[in-house]
């Protein structure tokens, strides 16, 4: 028995090292990520106590269902699959690093007897007449060869793609990467929101999971929020706000957001994200005296009683933005100076002219409604972001080096015996094979036409 | 002629060419064949022409809004084939090999009915959150990856059907299997096709985190469809890794890809049409 094989550090060593591993963590955070796409994350108890009852509830909580994302099993899952990558690439990085510092310039007999490419010729001419034109043949065909001489044999050596054999590495090492800026996000940033209302400012904004406020060291004024529809539809085109940073009572920064376009300082960055209404909105109303022709301006909240020439009132009882297809349009009721309240009417904001067919005392026209709005952002202070892009890019190039390219490799060895000389080719390429025995087979015709005087 | 008319073509086309290429497995014709093709070419090209036009179509109906046609499930559909046609009339001129036709070109074919008969293909404005030119690279990536993944789920599914039979038989088969590539280079199809569609899968998902760090401020929420694209991919990782390890080549391979590919179909419609998300397909 081999002591080596049964020792237990070799034992562990080699089973966080093995593919087997790999395939299994891959496997296994497949199948338990799954679980978090069906359940769905982070809401209250409540929801799922009436959903799934108490007693699944009670399971989900014991086996970290209902945030299984930042559960200990899973990030355990996570570290196995990063412990696996360290050590294999511990493992096989001196193998590869030694292939491209130490290439072997020398192929030994097995290997012109073994390659899946290989070729023979002989010829008269000598060992050192050939090798220049064969040189060259490889410089114009493949790439420029090392020539050793080795005993009186002339070896030629050529590669490319030497650089493939990182890919893999580059990928691992990508994964390791975008791991490590996920962490420095997590420690040393934060993920919050804050809702600002038009002509206000904030200079806190609250965490997502806490209840702490957190300062940001300047204030963020709203001066206005809109929200622009698609011409004759309801449909929104966009939300934007006018942002206005403000550092130590000076105004640094100005921007209008919207969404997929958001303002950053000092690395937080502030996300159009959600609106609403913040408090009454007013009512801007044109009334006219039909005895007199006069005209008054008045300005109503909803509710609001407002008073009239010669003891008369009116109030704003509701109001929509579409009435039918008719638009905007507000439901009026006018008090008369007994205190009798007549039935109430509507008033449209696209068709002005449309209450004096009503008759009456006065008639109304709804100029306009302003209604205050808070815009919500969502804010971000995220430093590990670009270690994470530099691991993205790192992934892409990496898996593409690692399956597109292949490191090839031709040897061809000189050698003179008996009075003849023979040429020995070998070639091997680590990826793609099919396509570089295609090659090779032209590159063997070309050097099989340099060769002169064949025996 | 409107874009409508060329989808009507293309459409068509794949049925046409599915149905010969199907005649090819039966009647082992190189004139079927050669039709077969002449229609697959002759549908990608309208296909071509087809979201060409809508694209500009965009622009007359929405004026300066006009965008490219990637935008809701319909338009995925008929993108996704295109894709499907793009990736397999590549795989089809290096390895030469039509009966693989038989197995790919049905899921083109398949959603295109499905769009034609099924989904709205009406235009309208985008929303907010999709007016982002990274909607467009996320879209073109996650489809080109998806489209490498159907071929090889189609090369994998001829070599299950193959291999049980070719290790019974000694010698070459006869029938409709002859017609088939050898295992080995269904095998060969296989992993280059998911050699393909890994890194543009990569690339999508990437795309699609910094479209959502862009707009969200979070490139990561595992959200249901950004989970789901992350099981498929580490699918696709495991297979990789799986070819490297001796013992898992062959049959098993072959189901991790078909496993892939239901798992990316998923992705792809389950998610929206089963479980909730951010993303707007099929919403
Ligand atoms: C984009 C993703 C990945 C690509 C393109 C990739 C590529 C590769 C390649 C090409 C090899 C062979 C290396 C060689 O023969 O020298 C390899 C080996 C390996 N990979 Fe990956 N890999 C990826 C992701 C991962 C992940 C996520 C893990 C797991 C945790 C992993 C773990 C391993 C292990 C353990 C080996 C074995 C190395 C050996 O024993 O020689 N890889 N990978």
């Amino acid at each position: 028995m081999n002591a080596k094989n049964t020792s237990s550090p070799d034992h562990i060593w080699d089973f966080f090292c093995s593919l087997k591993l790999t395939i299994f963590t891959l496997l296994a955070l497949s199948v338990t990520s799954i679980i978090g796409t069906v359940l769905q994350q982070g809401k209250p108890a409540e929801e799922y106590i009436r959903e799934y009852g108490q007693a699944n509830y009670e399971l989900f909580k014991k086996l970290h269902f209902i945030d299984m994302y930042n559960s200990w099993w899973f990030v355990a899952l996570l570290g196995l699959f990063s412990v696996n990558l360290i050590c294999c690439s511990i493992k096989n990085f001196p193998r590869v690093w030694k292939f491209v510092t130490q290439p072997l310039l020398v192929a030994g007999d097995g290997t012109f007897k073994n390659s899946a490419n290989k070729a023979q010729f002989t010829s008269k001419e000598s060992a050192k007449s050939l090798a220049p034109r064969l040189s060259e043949v490889l410089k114009s065909a493949f790439a420029k060869p090392t020539l050793t001489d080795v005993d009186g044999s002339l070896n030629l050596f050529a590669q490319k793609g030497i650089y493939s054999r990182f890919g893999a590495y580059m990928t691992h090492l990508s994964i390791l990467v975008i791991m490590a800026g996920a962490m420095i996000g997590t420690i040393w940033g934060y993920k919050a929101y804050v809702n600002v209302v038009e002509g206000t400012q904030t200079s806190q904004v609250w965490p997502r999971n806490g209840s702490q406020p957190i300062d940001l060291g300047f204030s963020v004024r709203c001066d206005d929020f809109d929200v622009t529809y698609y011409a004759g539809t309801t449909r929104p085109r966009d939300y934007t706000s006018d942002l206005v940073v403000i550092e130590n009572g000076q105004e640094v920064l100005k921007k209008t957001i919207e969404v997929n376009d958001p303002l950053t300082y000092k690395g937080i960055t502030f996300y159009q994200s959600s609106y609403g209404p913040a408090g009454n909105g007013s009512f801007e109303i044109e009334v006219t005296d039909n005895k007199s022709k006069e005209k008054l301006a008045v300005n109503s909240a909803k509710g609001q009683k407002n008073a009239l020439p010669n003891g008369f009132f009116f109030s704003v009882d509701d109001f929509t933005t579409s009435y039918d297809s008719f638009g905007p349009a507000a439901k009026l009721s006018v008090v008369d100076p007994d205190g009798t309240r007549r039935s109430p009417f509507i008033i449209l904001q696209n068709h002005p002219e449309f209450d004096e067919r009503r008759g009456g005392d006065f008639s109304f026209a709804l100029k306009g409604f302003k209604e205050p709005q808070y815009t919500g952002l969502q804010v971000a202070k995220d430093p590990g972001v670009w270690t994470v892009w530099v691991g993205c890019f790192l992934m892409i190039f990496g898996s593409m080096s690692a399956f597109f390219f292949s490191h090839r490799r031709i040897w061809i060895r000189i050698s003179e015996e008996n009075g003849k000389t023979q040429v020995q080719l070998a070639a091997s390429a680590h990826r793609n094979q099919a396509a570089f025995a295609f090659k090779f087979e032209e590159l063997q015709k070309q050097i099989e036409a340099t060769i002169e005087n064949k025996a | 002629m409107d874009s409508n008319f060329f989808f009507n073509v293309t459409t068509f086309a794949y049925f046409a060419a599915m149905v010969a290429y199907i005649a090819y497995v039966v009647t082992r014709s190189s004139q079927v064949a050669a039709f077969a093709k002449l229609f697959s070419i002759g549908g990608f090209a309208a296909n071509t022409i087809a979201l060409g036009l809508r694209w500009y179509e965009s622009y007359q109906i929405l004026g300066a809004d006009g965008r490219a046609p990637m935008t809701n499930l319909y338009e995925s559909v008929v993108f996704f084939a295109w894709s499907i046609l793009l990736i397999f009339l590549l795989i089809d001129w290096k390895y030469k090999q039509p009966a693989l036709g038989a197995f790919v070109v049905p899921f083109a074919f398949f959603g295109m009915i499905w769009a034609q008969f099924r989904l709205s293909a009406s235009m309208d404005p985008l929303v907010p959150a999709l007016q982002s030119n990274w909607l467009t690279y996320h879209v073109i990536t996650c489809f080109l990856g998806y489209a490498a993944f159907a071929v090889a789920c189609g090369a994998s599914i001829m070599y299950l059907i193959k291999v049980g039979k070719e290790e019974k038989a000694d010698g070459p088969i006869g029938g409709i299997l002859g017609v088939f590539p050898s295992i080995r280079i269904l095998d060969e199809i296989n992993y280059n096709a998911i050699m393909i569609g890994f890194p543009l899968l990569t690339i999508g998902i990437v795309t699609g985190a910094a479209w959502a760090n862009y707009a969200w401020g979070t490139y990561w929420s595992w959200d249901p469809k950004e989970t789901w694209s992350l099981i498929v991919w580490f699918v696709y990782a495991a297979f990789l890794h799986a070819r490297f390890t001796r013992g898992w080549v062959g049959r098993r391979v072959a189901w991790l890809s078909i496993i892939g590919f239901a798992a990316t179909i998923f992705c792809y419609l389950g998610v929206n049409l089963v479980l909730s998300g951010l993303h707007s397909y099929g919403g």
